[in-house]
C-alpha cells in the first residue's frame, strides 16, 4: 500500500507555516496539483491517518526499520531521534540549508522537508550507510584531507550531497561543483576545501572503479 | 644565550610544528560520526520547548498554564516570567515546558492563556531622528587638536557616512542543552553546545543551587559559536531544571527562528566620519560622529579611528538602545565595524587624493605603531598576490559595458594572547601518551594543535597522541573566544609534556649509559643526541617505567614565555559589480596574515580561508532586518536571512606570515583577525569599480543600484 498517494494536505484550522508546507508536499509527491481546488465535497473521503502514532517502516542503509510515529514526524526526526543516526543535522528545518541531506531512491533530498510516511517504500541512504567501520568513503577521505570541515556540524550533508552528485556527474568542473552543490550551506566557510575535496573525490572514485 | 627548557624547539628542529597535518577529528566530523549537542539521545529523553513574547515591549498583565500543563504528553512546566513582568525583546523566554515529543511540547505551548500590555519599542537603528531620548551619549574622546588640524591650510578633507548592520551569529547548531541527573537527583550531567566547557558549571551551578562540582558539563563536538555560546544562557537553566522535575533526561535545542531571533546579535554601527590628510597622503585628522545599537544595552563605539593612530582627533558616540534582543560577542567584537568605519573613510580620502590605496596606506604605515614594518610587508604580498598593478585603477571603471571590475583594501588587528589553561599529561608504560584539559574545538583546529605539539615534544606522531577535550571534568582550560585557544592550550601542553619527557629521560637514562640531559626524543625513539645507536623505541623506554605512568601538569601563564599577544593582517577584494541589476560578484580575495608561530598551517589557512568566506557573507548579504511595525525580526529563517554559497565566494588565496620575524613572537590566535576587513576591503572595491561608494552594508543589489542613482551613475 502506498499511503502517499491517499494523503492530502490536513485541514484543521491553525496550521502552521511548517505544518502547511508539509502538507503541500505531501500533496505535490503524491501526484496532486498544488492548485488543485480541495474540496471535502466532490474528493472521494481520504484515508485519515493519525494523527496518533502509526506503524511505518523504513528501509534505511539496506536495513527494514519498523516504527510508530506520529504522521506530522519527518523523515529527518524519525531518523535522528527514532533510530539515532545523527549524522544528518537538523539546522533550517525547511529545505534550504541542505545539513540534512540523506540520498532516496538515488536522489539527494532535505530530509527536513519529507514525512516519514512518505519514505515509506523508499530506498534511504544516510551517511551513516556510505562508510564501513572505520573504512571512509572516497567522498569522506577527500574532505578530511583538503580540510573541507571546520566545525563539521555542515559537513556530513555536503557529503551525502557530493556523494550523490558524483553518481551523477563523475568529471565534473568547478563551476558545475558550484552548481551541483548550491543547495548546502556553510557558516564556518569551508567551500573553499569543499570545493578542492569533491573535485579530488570526483579523480579518486574514477580510480576506484578503474 | 641559554634558551629556557619549554621554549618552542628552533626552526631545524621542528618534524611537526608549521607543517599542513590535517585535522585529528576530521573522519568522526566526515562520517557523521561526531556527536554534537543535538545529537545526544538518552533513554526516555523529553524535548523541551519554549514559549516567547511575541512582543518588542510588553507587560505580561496575566498568564495561566493549567491547559499547558494537562495537555497530552506534558511531563513538567516552568514559568520563567510570570505575570508583572516586563518584557524587552521579542522572544523572550515566558514557559518551558518538557513533554514526550517535540510535538506533544508544541501542541502543549498552544494552549496558554496569556494577556499582554503592549509597550513602545524602538528596533530600527538607521536613523537616528526616529531615536529621541534611546539615543544615549555615551563619550567624547579627544587627542591632539584636531580643531586646529582641520583648520590648517593645503588639507585634503573627505567627508562620509558609513555604518554595518545588527546581524547574528546563525550558528548552523543552535544553542542549547541535554540535561540528565543521576537517580538520587544530586549529580548532573549536561550535554551543552558551549565555548566554555570548564566555565559552565560554576555559572549553571548558581543558577539552580547545585554545586559545581556536582555538574559535569560535555561539548565533544560543537556546531559553531562564533562568540554567541560563552553563557548557559535562560534556556540552559531551565532544562536543568525541567530535567530534575521530571527525573528524565531533557533535551532543549532552540529552533532555527529562535537562534536567529534571541540567541546573539552583533551591535550594528553607524558614523558620520571627516578626515583629512596633507596633499601628500600623510593623515593628519579625524572627527566622528557615531552610534551603535546593541539592544538593551545600548552599542558600544567599535575602536576607531582604526589600526592607524590619526594624531588628532575627536570621537562622539551614542549608545542606541533598542528592543531587539542581547548583543553578544560576534568574532572580532567590534572590530568589523570599526574597519567599515574606518578603512572605508581614509579610502575615500585616498581616492580624493588621487592615491593608491596601498601607496596611501603603506605611506601612512608608521600610524599603526610597532607593526608598521608588517604591515607594509603585507600590503605588498596582498598586492602581490591580488595582481594590484595590474588590476587596479583610479576610482571608477572607466571601460565600456556594465560590468565593472574593482579592487579594495583593507588593513586590521587584533591580540589574541593564550589564555589560562591547565591540562594533564599522562605517560603510560605501554607508550600509551594522553592529554586532557577542558577546552573544546570550535572547529578551529584545538585537538589538532594540543596532538601536534604533544608529538613535537615527545618525537612521536600525530596520531600517537590521545586528545581529550571537551569535558569540565579535565583541568580548567579558558573559554574559546578572542582567538586565546591556540595559545593557551599550546604553552600548557608544551609544558607539560616537557615536563614529563624529563620524567622519561630520567627514567631511562640510566640504561643508555647517559645523562638526561644528554638525551632526546626524536623519531619514535630515545637516543643519546646526535647517536641514535644508542637508542631506545619510545615504547622500550616507556617499559622502563614499570607499573607507574608519568602524571604532568602544564599550565599557561607558566615559565618561558610561549607566546605573545598582536598581528596585523591585509586583506584585498576583486569585485565584478554589475551596474544593471546591482549584483557585486566576487573574483578573488587575497588575505596576508601573520600570527606568530604557527603551530598547523593546515587549519591556519583554513582559518582565513573561512573568515573570508564569512566576511564575504556579512559584507554582501547578511542583515537581521527588523520591523518597526511590529517589532519582530522580519528574515529569523535561512532562506532570507542569507549565507553566501559555494558559488558566491571567488577566488579565494591565503597567505600566512612566517619565518623569521615572524616565529619569535610565539604562538598568538587567528580566529579573529582574518573576518575583520572584509568588509571594509569588499566595500573600497566596489567603490573603486562604480564610482560611488555605497554606504552600508550589506551591499546589496538594491544599494549598489541607489548609490549609482544618486552618485549620478545610472
Amino acid at each position: 500500500m502506498n499511503r502517499r498517494k491517499e494523503r492530502e494536505p490536513r485541514r484543521d484550522e491553525g496550521l502552521s507555516r511548517r505544518d502547511f508546507l508539509r502538507g503541500a508536499s505531501v500533496a505535490v509527491s503524491g501526484g496532486l496539483l498544488v492548485t488543485e481546488p480541495v474540496s471535502a465535497k466532490a474528493a472521494p473521503p481520504p484515508e485519515v491517518l493519525g494523527p496518533g502514532e502509526v506503524p511505518i517502516s523504513l528501509r534505511v542503509n539496506g536495513k527494514v526499520r519498523k516504527l510508530n510515529l506520529e504522521p506530522r514526524v519527518t523523515l529527518l526526526d524519525a531518523l535522528r531521534d527514532k533510530l539515532d543516526l545523527t549524522g544528518a543535522k537538523r539546522v533550517c528545518d525547511r529545505g534550504t540549508c541542505g545539513a540534512c541531506t540523506v540520498i532516496m531512491d538515488g536522489k539527494p533530498v532535505y530530509a527536513c522537508n519529507i514525512l516519514a510516511i512518505e519514505a515509506e517504500g523508499r530506498e534511504i541512504v544516510t551517511i551513516e550507510g556510505l562508510s564501513k567501520g572505520d573504512a571512509l568513503h572516497p567522498v569522506m577521505t577527500a574532505f578530511v584531507d583538503n580540510d573541507a570541515q571546520q566545525c563539521g556540524f555542515c559537513t556530513p550533508g555536503f557529503v551525502v550531497a557530493a556523494k550523490a552528485y558524483l553518481d551523477k556527474h563523475p568529471n565534473p568542473t568547478l563551476e558545475e561543483i558550484e552548481t551541483g552543490l548550491g543547495g548546502n550551506l556553510c557558516r564556518c566557510g569551508t567551500y573553499a576545501g569543499v570545493r578542492q575535496a569533491v573535485l579530488e573525490a570526483a579523480k579518486s572514485l574514477k580510480g576506484g572503479r578503474g | 644565550m641559554a634558551k629556557c627548557k619549554y621554549d618552542w624547539p628552533d626552526a631545524g628542529q621542528r618534524h611537526l610544528i608549521g607543517q599542513r597535518i590535517k585535522r585529528i577529528d576530521g573522519p568522526a566530523k566526515a562520517s557523521g560520526k561526531a556527536k554534537y549537542t543535538f545529537d545526544i539521545n538518552r533513554p526516555g529523553l523529553l524535548y523541551g520547548k519554549i514559549y516567547r513574547s511575541p512582543y518588542a515591549h510588553a507587560k505580561i498583565k496575566s498568564l495561566d498554564v493549567s491547559e499547558v500543563k494537562s495537555s497530552p504528553g506534558v511531563k513538567a512546566v516552568k514559568v520563567i516570567q510570570d505575570a508583572g513582568t516586563e518584557i524587552q525583546w521579542a522572544g523572550d523566554e515566558i514557559v518551558a515546558v518538557a513533554a514526550v515529543s517535540e510535538q506533544a511540547a508544541e501542541d502543549a505551548l498552544r494552549k496558554i492563556k496569556i494577556e499582554f500590555e503592549e509597550l513602545p519599542f524602538l528596533v530600527l537603528d538607521d536613523d537616528l531622528s526616529l531615536a529621541g531620548d534611546r539615543a544615549k551619549p555615551a563619550g567624547e574622546q579627544k587627542s591632539g587638536d584636531p580643531e586646529k588640524a582641520f583648520s590648517e591650510p593645503d588639507l585634503v578633507i573627505s567627508e562620509g557616512f558609513y555604518g554595518t548592520p545588527v546581524i547574528t551569529h546563525c550558528c548552523l547548531e543552535s544553542h542549547g542543552t541535554v540535561s540528565e541527573w543521576s537517580s538520587d537527583g544530586r549529580h548532573l550531567t549536561a550535554w551543552v553546545s558551549t565555548q566554555n566547557v570548564s566555565g559552565i558549571p560554576a555559572e549553571l551551578g548558581e543558577a539552580i543551587k547545585t554545586p559545581a562540582t556536582d555538574i559535569e558539563v560535555i561539548c565533544d563536538y560543537i556546531g559553531g559559536g562564533f562568540g554567541s555560546k560563552f553563557a548557559i544562557d535562560r534556556w540552559g537553566v531551565v532544562n536543568a531544571q525541567l530535567a530534575k522535575e521530571t527525573g528524565k533526561p531533557v533535551k532543549l535545542l532552540l529552533d532555527r527562528n529562535m537562534e536567529l531571533e534571541v540567541a546573539g546579535a552583533r551591535p550594528s554601527a553607524y558614523a558620520k566620519v571627516k578626515v583629512a590628510a596633507k596633499k601628500d597622503g600623510t593623515i593628519v585628522a579625524w572627527e566622528s560622529d557615531s552610534w551603535a545599537n546593541g539592544g538593551l544595552s545600548g552599542g558600544n563605539m567599535p575602536p576607531i579611528p582604526y589600526v592607524f593612530n590619526i594624531p588628532n582627533k575627536i570621537t562622539r558616540h551614542k549608545a542606541l538602545v533598542t528592543n531587539i534582543g542581547g548583543a553578544r560577542a560576534w568574532r572580532a567584537p567590534g572590530h568589523p565595524q570599526a574597519a567599515v568605519l574606518t578603512i572605508c573613510a581614509l579610502d575615500d580620502l585616498a581616492a580624493k587624493l588621487n592615491m593608491d590605496p596601498i601607496e596611501f596606506f603603506s605611506k601612512n604605515a608608521g600610524l599603526t605603531g610597532e607593526r608598521a614594518e608588517i604591515y607594509k610587508q603585507e600590503l605588498q604580498k596582498a598586492a602581490e598576490l591580488a595582481e594590484w598593478s595590474k588590476l587596479w585603477h583610479p576610482r571608477g571603471d572607466k571601460r565600456p559595458g556594465h560590468i565593472k571590475r574593482g579592487l579594495g583594501v583593507s588593513l586590521h588587528t587584533w591580540g589574541g594572547r593564550g589564555h589560562n589553561s591547565n591540562c594533564n599529561v599522562t605517560v603510560n608504560p605501554d607508550g600509551s601518551v594522553e592529554v586532557a584539559l577542558g577546552s573544546q574545538d570550535l572547529g578551529t583546529g584545538t585537538r589538532t594543535v594540543i596532538a601536534i605539539t604533544a608529538a613535537e615534544t615527545f618525537g612521536l606522531r600525530v596520531e600517537d597522541i590521545k586528545v581529550n577535550i571537551g569535558s569540565s571534568k579535565y583541568p580548567a582550560s579558558g573559554a574559546s573566544g578572542g582567538s586565546t585557544t591556540v595559545g593557551g592550550v599550546s604553552a600548557s601542553t608544551r609544558r607539560g609534556c616537557v615536563d614529563a619527557l624529563d620524567q622519561l629521560l630520567a627514567t631511562v637514562a640510566p640504561s643508555l649509559g647517559a645523562k638526561p640531559e644528554d638525551l632526546e626524543a626524536v623519531g619514535g625513539r630515545i637516543q643519546v643526541k646526535g647517536d641514535s645507536s644508542k637508542s631506545l623505541t619510545w615504547k622500550q623506554a616507556c617499559q622502563k617505567l614499570g607499573v607507574r605512568s608519568i602524571q604532568t601538569t602544564g599550565k599557561n601563564p607558566g615559565q618561558c614565555s610561549l607566546g605573545s599577544s598582536g598581528v596585523g593582517g591585509v586583506e584585498i577584494a576583486d569585485v565584478s559589480v554589475d551596474t544593471e541589476t546591482g549584483i557585486v560578484k566576487m573574483n578573488r580575495m587575497v588575505c596576508a596574515q601573520d600570527c606568530g608561530l604557527i603551530i598547523d598551517l593546515k587549519t591556519a589557512e583554513s582559518q582565513c580561508l573561512g573568515a573570508m568566506i564569512m566576511g564575504i557573507t556579512y559584507s554582501l548579504f547578511e542583515e537581521k532586518i527588523m520591523d518597526q511595525q511590529t517589532g519582530r525580526m522580519l528574515n529569523p529563517n535561512m532562506e532570507f536571512y542569507k549565507l553566501a554559497g559555494i558559488g558566491d565566494i571567488g577566488e579565494l588565496v591565503v597567505h600566512m606570515m612566517t619565518g623569521p620575524g615572524y616565529d619569535e613572537r610565539g604562538v598568538i590566535g587567528l580566529g579573529e583577525p582574518p573576518v575583520i576587513s572584509p568588509g571594509a576591503a569588499i566595500s573600497n572595491a566596489v567603490a573603486n569599480a562604480i564610482g560611488v561608494r555605497v554606504p552600508t552594508l550589506p551591499i546589496t543589489p538594491e544599494k549598489v543600484l541607489a548609490a549609482l542613482e544618486k552618485g549620478g551613475m545610472a
